[in-house]
Formats: C-alpha cells, sequence, structure tokens
C-alpha cells in the first residue's frame, strides 16, 4: 500500500498534467475537455501507479496493455504519455496544427498507443481478445479498458461484456468513466444505465466501484483487485465530468467546449491551487 | 467437386494442427464455415463469440496483438456489413494483420433472400486503406491462398462462395501470387477478366467463343485489392475489348475497379458484367447467375455481341 507522501506525489504529477491539458486544449482549440477532465484521475492512477511497462522497451511482451476505448478523450491520454516520455513536447504542441501525428482520437502510430480507435464500443472487444491472448500463451499481464459511460449505449460493448464473462477472464478489467453526462444531456435522461452495478454483475463481472474525483481512491481500488476471483472486473469509476475547474463541472458545454482567454487564465488559477496544496502535503 | 469453404478448412486444419498460434475466431458459424472438425480436433484454437459479428472482429485483432496468426470465419454477408466499422477501424486502420474469411458470398446463400447475399463487400472493404482483398475461384487456388495468408503481413478479407466449384488449377497454371494476375488463355479479340466463382464461366465461354472464331483472353482477379493494374492496361492494349464478370453488384466492384484503370490509362470498350442494382430474386445461385447473365451462357451471349459490335 502506498504511504500518504507517495500517494500526495502522484496527485501533485496528475494536476499538473491537468494543467498541461488545459493548456493543450487552450492552444489547439480543440478536445473534450469535460471527460478528458474526469477520466484523468484514473488514467494517471494506472500509468503512474499500476501498470507495469517499460519506457526503454515499450513493446514488451508482458507489458500490460491499456485501450481508451473512449477515444474522444485523448488529449488526457496525451498528456500523460508526455509525463512519462513516450511522446515529446513539441509532438504534443503540433496537437490539433496541419499534419500533425496526433489526432484527436487514438492511433497506434503513436507510441505508447495499442489500438487506434475513437468510434464508441470498440475497446472492450479488443480488451477481451488481448485477455484471451494472453491466457493463450499463459502470459500473466492484464488488460485495462476505460470506457466511457455514455459509450456504454452502443450495442457491441454488451457482446464483448458477455463475452468477458462467458470466458471469466479474470485478467480483464474495464473502468467505466461514469461522469454522468453524455454529449446531448445526462445519461440517464439520454438511455438508461442504471442499475449499472447489477447490470454488469448478471453478465458475469466482478464489480467495484470508487470515487474517481480522487485519486487516492483511484490506486486504492486498482490495488485492491483480487486476480484470483476467475471473473473479470468491471470498475464503476464515479466522477465529475469537467473536474477541477468550477464552470466546467458538471457542465454539458464543456463536453467539447473550448476556454476563451478569461476562461483558461481562471482555469489555469483554480488548477493551480490544487497544485499548490498537493506540494503542501509532500514532505 | 468442392467448395472453397471446405478447401480452406481443410487447409488450415492441417496447417494449425503443426502451428498453434493459428488461432479461428468465429461466431456461431463453425457449422457454416465447415470448420466443425477443426473445433473437434482442435478447440484450444478456436474461439467462438456467439452470434457477434462485431466483438469477433475486435477480439480477433486483440488476439493478434499479442502473436498469435488469427483468421476469422462467417458468413461474408454479415462480417462486410454489421462489423464494417470494426474492419475499418479495428483492423484497417489499426494495422491488425488477421485474416477476414467471408463465406458464403456473392448469391451462394441463394433461396435464403436479400439479407443473405452479399453484393457490397468488394465496394465497402476496398474503400478503407490498408486492408486487401482476395477472391479465390476454385479449391486449388483457395488452398494455395490459405497457405500464402499465414505470413501474410496485412490485414485481408477474403470472398468465397458457399457451393462446391469445379477445379481449374490443375491444368498446370501458375502457382497464384497475391497482387498479381493470373492469365488462364491468351487472346487478341477480347479479354474476359473474372473473379472468384465467375472465373470458371469466363473459362468456358472463351473455349465456346473460340469455336465460333474468337480468341479470347481469360484473366483471373484473384486480387482485387491491390489489383494488378498492368496486367488490365496489356490486356486492354492486346485485346481492345474488355467485359468483366463479378458475383457483385455492379456498383464498386471489379467492374468498376477495371474501369477506372483503363479509362485512366488506355480506354477501350468495356462491359460489365454483374448484378444489377436491385435486390436479388429468391432462386438457386446457378439459377440466379443465368437470370442475371453472369454464367458462361450469358457471357458467351453479351460477349458475342460485343465482338460483332
Amino acid at each position: 500500500m502506498l504511504s500518504i507522501n507517495e500517494i500526495s506525489k502522484i496527485a501533485l504529477k496528475t494536476e499538473k498534467v491537468r494543467l498541461r491539458l488545459l493548456e493543450v486544449i487552450y492552444n489547439s482549440r480543440s478536445g473534450h475537455v469535460g471527460g478528458d477532465l474526469s477520466v484523468l484521475n484514473m488514467i494517471a492512477a494506472l500509468y503512474y501507479h499500476t501498470l507495469k511497462f517499460d519506457i526503454q522497451n515499450p513493446d514488451h511482451e508482458n507489458r500490460d496493455r491499456f485501450i481508451l476505448s473512449k477515444g474522444h478523450c485523448v488529449e488526457a491520454l496525451y498528456c500523460v504519455l508526455e509525463s512519462l516520455g513516450f511522446i515529446d513536447s513539441d509532438t504534443l504542441n503540433s496537437y490539433g496544427k496541419f499534419n500533425s501525428l496526433l489526432a484527436g482520437h487514438p492511433s497506434n502510430k503513436i507510441p505508447g498507443i495499442e489500438f487506434s480507435g475513437g468510434s464508441l464500443g470498440h475497446g472492450l472487444s479488443l480488451g477481451v481478445g488481448v485477455a484471451i491472448g494472453a491466457k493463450m500463451d499463459n502470459k500473466d499481464f492484464k488488460t485495462f479498458v476505460v470506457m466511457g459511460d455514455g459509450e456504454l449505449n452502443e450495442g457491441a460493448v454488451f457482446e464483448a461484456a458477455m463475452s468477458g464473462g462467458h470466458f471469466k477472464l479474470n485478467n480483464l478489467v474495464a473502468i467505466v468513466d461514469r461522469n454522468g453526462l453524455q454529449i446531448s444531456n445526462s445519461t440517464e435522461k439520454v438511455m438508461t444505465l442504471e442499475p449499472l452495478k447489477e447490470r454488469w454483475e448478471t453478465m458475469g463481472w466482478e464489480v467495484l466501484e470508487v470515487n474517481g474525483d480522487k485519486i487516492e481512491d483511484c490506486i486504492k481500488v486498482l490495488d485492491s483487485i483480487n486476480y484470483t476471483i476467475q471473473k473479470p472486473h468491471f470498475i464503476i469509476s464515479r466522477t465529475t465530468k469537467g473536474k477541477g475547474v468550477s464552470y466546467m463541472e458538471n457542465a454539458l458545454h464543456w463536453h467539447h467546449g473550448v476556454p476563451d482567454e478569461v476562461q483558461y487564465k481562471q482555469a489555469v488559477r483554480e488548477i493551480s491551487r490544487s497544485i499548490e496544496e498537493w506540494e503542501g502535503k509532500i514532505s | 467437386m468442392k467448395s472453397n469453404r471446405q478447401s480452406f478448412t481443410q487447409t488450415i486444419l492441417e496447417l494449425a494442427k503443426q502451428n498453434k498460434d493459428i488461432i479461428i475466431v468465429t461466431s456461431d458459424a463453425a457449422g457454416t464455415v465447415t470448420l466443425n472438425q477443426f473445433a473437434e480436433e482442435l478447440p484450444d484454437q478456436l474461439v467462438d463469440v456467439g452470434i457477434a459479428e462485431q466483438n469477433a472482429i475486435g477480439v480477433a485483432a486483440g488476439i493478434a496483438s499479442v502473436g498469435k496468426k488469427v483468421f476469422v470465419c462467417g458468413p461474408a454477408c454479415f462480417y462486410s456489413s454489421r462489423s464494417l466499422e470494426q474492419i475499418k477501424v479495428d483492423v484497417a486502420y489499426s494495422n491488425s494483420r488477421i485474416k477476414i474469411i467471408g463465406v458464403n458470398g456473392g448469391v451462394s446463400y441463394g433461396p435464403f433472400g436479400a439479407t443473405h447475399h452479399c453484393l457490397h463487400d468488394i465496394a465497402a472493404i476496398r474503400a478503407f486503406p490498408g486492408i486487401h482483398i482476395l477472391s479465390p475461384s476454385d479449391p486449388v487456388q483457395m488452398r494455395w491462398m490459405t497457405e500464402n495468408l499465414i505470413n501474410y503481413d496485412f490485414p485481408v478479407y477474403v470472398r468465397m462462395g458457399r457451393n462446391p466449384v469445379p477445379v481449374i488449377y490443375d491444368q498446370g497454371f501458375e502457382k497464384f501470387t497475391i497482387g498479381k494476375a493470373s492469365v488462364l488463355k491468351k487472346g487478341t479479340d477480347l479479354t474476359l477478366v473474372g473473379t472468384g466463382e465467375t472465373v470458371y464461366h469466363c473459362l468456358e465461354a472463351s473455349e465456346m467463343l473460340g469455336q465460333a472464331g474468337f480468341s479470347v483472353k481469360v484473366v483471373d482477379i484473384h486480387t482485387l485489392k491491390p489489383i494488378d493494374k498492368e496486367m488490365i492496361i496489356q490486356s486492354a492494349i492486346e485485346t481492345g475489348k474488355i467485359i468483366t464478370v463479378e458475383e457483385h453488384s455492379i456498383y464498386g466492384g471489379l467492374g468498376a475497379i477495371v474501369s477506372e484503370i483503363v479509362c485512366q490509362n488506355y480506354p477501350v470498350p468495356m462491359k460489365i458484367l454483374g448484378i444489377p442494382d436491385e435486390n436479388v430474386i429468391n432462386a438457386q445461385p446457378q439459377d440466379i447467375y443465368k437470370y442475371y447473365g453472369i454464367d458462361y451462357k450469358g457471357i458467351y451471349d453479351t460477349a458475342l455481341a460485343f465482338l460483332k459490335d
């Protein structure tokens, strides 16, 4: 278990990435900032704590696999990958510009990204396949798939969910960024998802729930996964869309809104305060 | 006679017994593909995801990412429509080197009706960068094709029919090479360009046309993408007239591909034989071929009129 000091270091790093994320979106004038901000804690907890990988040997066959199925929030992943050295700052600064390597959705031409994607409802099938492949070769790496909650409207997710349960893929972890909003309204108004826990349990998944707005809880829930249970694992990460920027939180507009200069400066001030708070907790 | 799907399954079973990295993914379609023996003998190398073609493609791409040689097998009509986006994104865009084996393509489901006919797959899948398209004409070629596909370093879609077909490649023809068209007969008056199961009918029609005094070249386009552009241009130069024959919509299939090349490089008169823009009549495949004039007799009639034109 991590100490408070170690958790604070991860949280500080994550808040610095949050600031960078806002900068990238502000400069590029594009991105899906609301979902980026809600999912960032979980991506950070995975990359800074849970996932096994070697930046010097990124294709190592025993690396854990990460699939960002909610591909429209790739900016959050780009910023984390930059912080780890998978992509350099010049590349990230080119986002949204002519002929950039970085599109608004993942491409596996980018170092550190396993599969191209962006159309919703694809990632879990890929994850099921990777997990089956690992078992075929008796490899013990794990596969993590992050989905959006609106994404669960897609039928293909349930084809994949049924197969994950059927094949008892205990080496597979699906995480839903449950921020409660999709592009046009709340998830429950657009298409009822609840009772989410029970629905996934009946498909053969072990379901865990967490407050995804707290990175310490994200770390804890990832540490608590019991891989000896012969079921795939589904984490409902309850989050706030636009997390960390007061005027963006729980506001539909910020699904893919871009801040103006005044808004950007306010966001920078708010995230900077959070950075200072975490700095104060590190001994 | 045996079907191309049986040729595929017999060959892949032999190969998979020697190579445990060969994996079949299917969607409650082992029987449809004639994979029952494979399922019985190599159950650990077959993954059945149930009636879920979208999932099958994603799962296959996932399994392939850990180094397996993955073949996804099921009805062409469903893989080329229901899981089209997965083919676009998870296979072509991601460069997942899986092989999608679409069986019972074209009109080979016969009286099953329009939902099961597959007349759009070449047009649809060809538009995705990075994926290759193959269309075997007989069981011998199907065997060669399967052997080649094990280590072929591109994503591939293979379309084939359901029913037994005559053998063509037992007559000393050169072994097939992906990307190179096969010339089955030389000629100077007209080129018949076929793909898949229409190739046999092109050959038969060419014999009849020979008896009528015409010299007809026959080309088998078993690789629709990447297409053998040089062979098509050469045929236009040599014979001055081309007829394409396909078990596909006349929109966006072999005829359209050949036309693109001919009209931009060496324009010659052409005719495109295939399925018109309508839902196919309900009938046995051979009767559908006859009705739309893509059997040897229909090809002969069109060719004779074209040659006398």
